[in-house]
């Protein structure tokens, strides 16, 4: 291990809390991050155990209502969205480009106060008796009926909000204009490519939640009309606005993390990505035509049909970049050397389980079917794959590959790959059960059932309780392996890519000499073509 | 130290910019008052395009600023034209029967 | 068995190629260029964020106008196309100050950067002025949306007089039933009424739009004081002047903004009202 690292280059807590480093920046997101899922992980303990008999018996209906907007407020705002980028981004984007810092630090560690000041206002809102609108926040029920603190939770998604904006702005200046000498955009990690177009993302779709909120807040506060029927306001355009970013969302939230397994499968098959300008431009496309499919979460919302037509038909086309990336990593694989290695096992977990998630998401672009399974189990089943057991997958899978990368130590390999199988079991059990319930109509954000779902429901939320263990285990072990590790080395994994030429953990400058590219970063293997460039 | 390698506008292209925008303003406001039916929004806004595109190419430099600025720019206005045109889409056709 | 992938140049012979250090130059950077460049298009970045969110609000705008027609066309009318039209003129005005502000940067003139830093500001202030005393205006008539009479004393009432016991018509409700002024004399009382209440919604948009555009000059003017103050000190000049470019990017976006919100708040439909 290095003498002198980003970690103690400086002491005490003014250096981490005023720090310009956007490796130290990413450790205060870790922390943070890693708190707010734990929060949003109670809440869903809380809502299971409820579930577990169909009168329910453990919580009062409004009380229900509030266990679900609280697990899905913090899990969509203050864990998923920042999750990769805030805190693997933030550490290697640089890094892979091949320079010493983001573009913007202290805008950067901005981001994190904004981040902060946010879960703030929203831990404000849990205090004072939480809220019931669905992470949603519909009007007119929040705008015009609900008693609880609408407005300050919306204020802590705003101020997140703009805590994301600021780090896609740092991303996309730092890719654009930082690159090292020789680092074309065809030698970028494709990592790099993911989180920069999640940046995208962040910085066209989350205003408009900014607007929408402030709109939604000065609707409860003032009724000013927009979103009343009462005063002439229209309900749907609030969907409208709110989807528009919502949508593009969770394209935020999966982009970085399968910028993680096209790190990831390379690197265990021993072999260089295959066709890396497809998975490179797939993640522009689902970029792009991920703002044009938002209305498919309002089809029975009274929007017109010939509209929903259009949606429904680029809701299968925004499908096709994500198959495209599903086949690269499985040919990537094919003839490979495998190592399943604890990040590879995360890797592959994430491509079945992202895959179920995906298409179970076509079935819902549907319309016919939609009609049916809108609202039902069957969305929660589907949206729990996507970003459990892809994005939190992929996360997991993330942190353990860039584990020695960070820390400098090793985590320890054999209860790293029991959690990842106990996780994979819990979450299945958890979720697959839903799919069933769903499609025989138990409908979402109901604190009671017909008693004929309860054999389910008792499935999922057993599973639930296996994947709260499975989740929780690298949190024991990771904090262990930080005194205990073994030394990692710079490339403990033999990768390729531009973090694994400097020291682990990284000096604070990222390299000692600037890097000057003349590869691509994937050149695994006897058959990697070597293009060197003078 | 170095020099900006870009050129700049000068003063007096400056004022010309001006004089077009007071211009501008001007024929918006006085056409406001002639009765155009349905063409009157669409003067009005097209002439408001055109003091946008004058401040944005030469107050704001993008005349004389890289692809990457103008590309910003493009896909900026691209972005807001698919919230808008999208959302109407739904509004526009909802009482339409073929 | 690892083999060499890149090729390395220790640092001190990398792309820097003086070996002065120019004060401003931040430390991730390798150049003042690239500082500059990066700033820009940082800035640029940031506006664009600023397109969605007015963007969102300009959407919103459109639908309802579409939907209620007749209530905003009688909400225009109630606000002051003079004032309207001056201030549009007084911000324009700012951003040829602004202009030039940043071209007197750039030559190193610091005197008439600093005047015409404080051009803008003046410009900037006036426009404030003017749309406090429409905002004033508008309480006055019992035009602003929402809230009860016992916060701001004059509820919103654009279809009766706006004392509550007056019970004669509103200036609204009048306008809309007004033969010579919609060429229809047989709208009755009810739906202009029913009209003049929908104007709430018009006056939630002129509100939130020019307010969140109001919202954007303050802190304009806050960013331009402490341009002002660099400027006076000397520390912009031609091999550095990027902060104040950056200022100029955000102050005509600012100005654009209220381009648009001139002809979409105060020119609907104004040829059948006359000034």
């Amino acid at each position: 291990m290095p003498e002198r690292h980003f970690l103690n280059d400086n002491y005490g807590i003014r250096s981490w809390l005023l720090t310009k480093d956007h490796k130290r920046i990413a450790i205060l997101y870790l922390f943070s991050i890693t708190f707010f899922f734990l929060i949003g992980g109670f809440f869903a303990s809380l809502i299971r155990l409820h579930l577990l008999t169909p009168n329910g018996e453990l919580f009062e209906a409004d009380t229900y209502n509030k266990l679900f907007t609280m697990h899905g407020v913090n899990m969509v705002f203050f864990f998923l969205i920042p999750s990769v980028p805030a805190v693997l981004g933030n550490f290697l984007v640089p890094i892979m480009v091949g320079t010493k810092d983001l573009a913007f630090p202290k805008i950067n560690l901005l981001s994190w106060y904004l981040y902060i000041a946010g879960g703030t206002f929203s831990m404000a809102a849990m205090i004072s008796g939480g809220v019931d609108s669905g992470w949603t926040f519909y009007a007119p029920l929040s705008s015009g009926y609900l008693k609880t603190h609408v407005i300050m939770l919306a204020v802590g998604v705003i101020i997140a909000g703009f805590s994301s904006i600021f780090t896609g702005l740092n991303f996309i200046v730092t890719v654009h204009r930082m690159r090292a000498p020789g680092m074309t955009w065809g030698r970028l990690p494709l990592f790099v490519w993911s989180n920069y177009a999640a940046s995208l993302i962040m910085i066209l779709g989350t205003p408009v939640i900014a607007i929408t909120l402030i709109l939604l807040a000065l609707e409860r506060g003032f009724h000013i009309g927009i979103f009343d029927p009462k005063l002439g306001g229209d309900p749907v355009l609030f969907q409208h606005m709110f989807w528009f970013y919502s949508h593009p969302a969770v394209y935020i939230m999966i982009l970085p993390g399968m910028g993680v397994i096209s790190e990831i499968v390379p690197c265990f098959s021993r072999k260089r990505i295959f066709g890396y300008s497809f998975v490179a431009f797939s993640s522009i496309a689902i970029a792009v035509f991920g703002f044009v499919v938002w209305a498919h979460h309002m089809f029975v919302a009274g929007i017109s049909v010939y509209s929903a037509l259009v949606f429904s038909l680029l809701s299968y086309a925004v499908a096709i970049p994500s198959a495209v990336k599903v086949f690269n990593w499985t040919a990537t694989m094919y003839k490979g050397s495998i190592l399943m290695s604890t990040p590879m096992l995360y890797a592959m977990a994430f491509i079945g389980l992202f895959t179920i998630g995906g298409l179970t998401g076509l079935f819902l672009a549907a319309l016919g079917l939609d009609i049916h399974i809108h609202d039902t189990y069957f969305v929660i089943a589907h949206f729990h794959y996507v970003m459990v057991g892809g994005m939190v997958t992929a996360y997991l899978g993330g942190l353990h590959f860039w584990w020695p990368k960070i820390t400098g130590k090793m985590y320890p390999e054999a209860p790293a790959k029991l959690a990842a199988l106990i996780t994979f079991i819990g979450f299945n059990l958890t979720f697959f059960p839903q799919f069933i319930l769903g499609y025989m109509g138990m409908p979402r954000r109901y604190w009671a059932y017909p008693p004929e779902f309860q054999v389910l429901n008792v499935l999922s939320s057993a599973g639930a309780s296996v994947l709260a263990v499975g989740f929780l285990l690298p949190l024991l072990y990771f904090a262990w392996s930080l005194k205990y590790g073994e030394i990692a080395g710079d490339n403990p994994w033999q990768a390729t890519g531009l973090e694994w030429e400097t020291s682990s953990p990284p000096p604070t400058h990222n390299f000692h000499h600037i890097p000057i590219v003349t590869k691509d970063p994937y050149a695994y293997g006897e058959d990697a073509e070597v293009t060197v460039v003078h | 130290m170095s020099e900006p390698t870009h050129s700049h506008p000068t003063p007096g292209l400056y004022l010309v910019i001006l004089l077009a925008l007071v211009v501008g303003t001007c024929l918006t406001w006085g056409i406001a008052f002639v009765d155009l039916g349905k063409w009157n929004p669409v003067v009005a806004l097209t002439i408001a395009v055109i003091k946008a595109v004058l401040v944005v190419l030469f107050f704001m430099h993008v005349y004389y600023s890289s692809k990457l600025t103008k590309l910003t720019i493009s896909a900026g206005v691209f972005w807001l034209l698919i919230m808008i045109t999208m959302s109407l889409s739904d509004y526009l056709t909802r009482t339409f029967l073929p | 068995m690892r083999t060499e992938k890149m090729r390395r140049s220790p640092l001190s012979t990398s792309q820097t190629t003086t070996t002065e250090h120019h004060p401003a130059l931040a430390h991730q950077f390798d150049s003042m260029e690239q500082q500059q460049e990066a700033s820009t298009f940082g800035m640029w970045v940031f506006l664009l964020t600023e397109i969605m969110m007015f963007g969102g609000l300009f959407t919103a705008y459109l639908i309802y106008r579409l939907k209620y027609y007749p209530a905003f066309v009688a909400g225009s009318t109630s606000i002051s196309v003079s004032w309207g039209f001056a201030n549009t003129l007084v911000l324009i005005g700012s951003s040829f100050t602004m202009a030039m502000a940043v071209w007197a940067a750039q030559k190193g003139y610091r005197k008439s950067q600093v005047w015409f830093l404080i051009g803008t500001m003046v410009l900037g202030t006036a426009f404030l002025g003017v749309k406090a005393k429409e905002y004033y205006d508008k309480w006055d008539e019992c035009h602003i949306p929402g809230i009860g009479n016992q916060v701001i004393g004059k509820p919103f009432n654009a279809w009766g007089g706006c004392s509550i016991k007056d019970t004669s018509l509103g200036n609204i409700a009048e306008e809309i039933r007004d033969p010579n002024k919609h060429g229809n004399p047989n709208i009755p009382e009810v739906a202009a009424e029913q009209t003049a209440k929908r104007t709430e919604i018009f006056f939630s948009f002129y509100f939130a739009m020019t307010g969140l555009h109001a919202f954007h000059m303050v802190i304009g003017l806050g960013l331009l004081a402490w341009l002002l103050l660099r400027a006076k000190s000397g520390e912009f000049g031609p091999s550095y002047y990027t902060p104040i470019e950056l200022g100029g990017l955000y102050w005509h976006f600012v100005d654009i903004v209220w381009i648009f919100l001139f002809p979409l708040l105060y020119l609907i439909s104004r040829h059948q009202h006359g000034v």
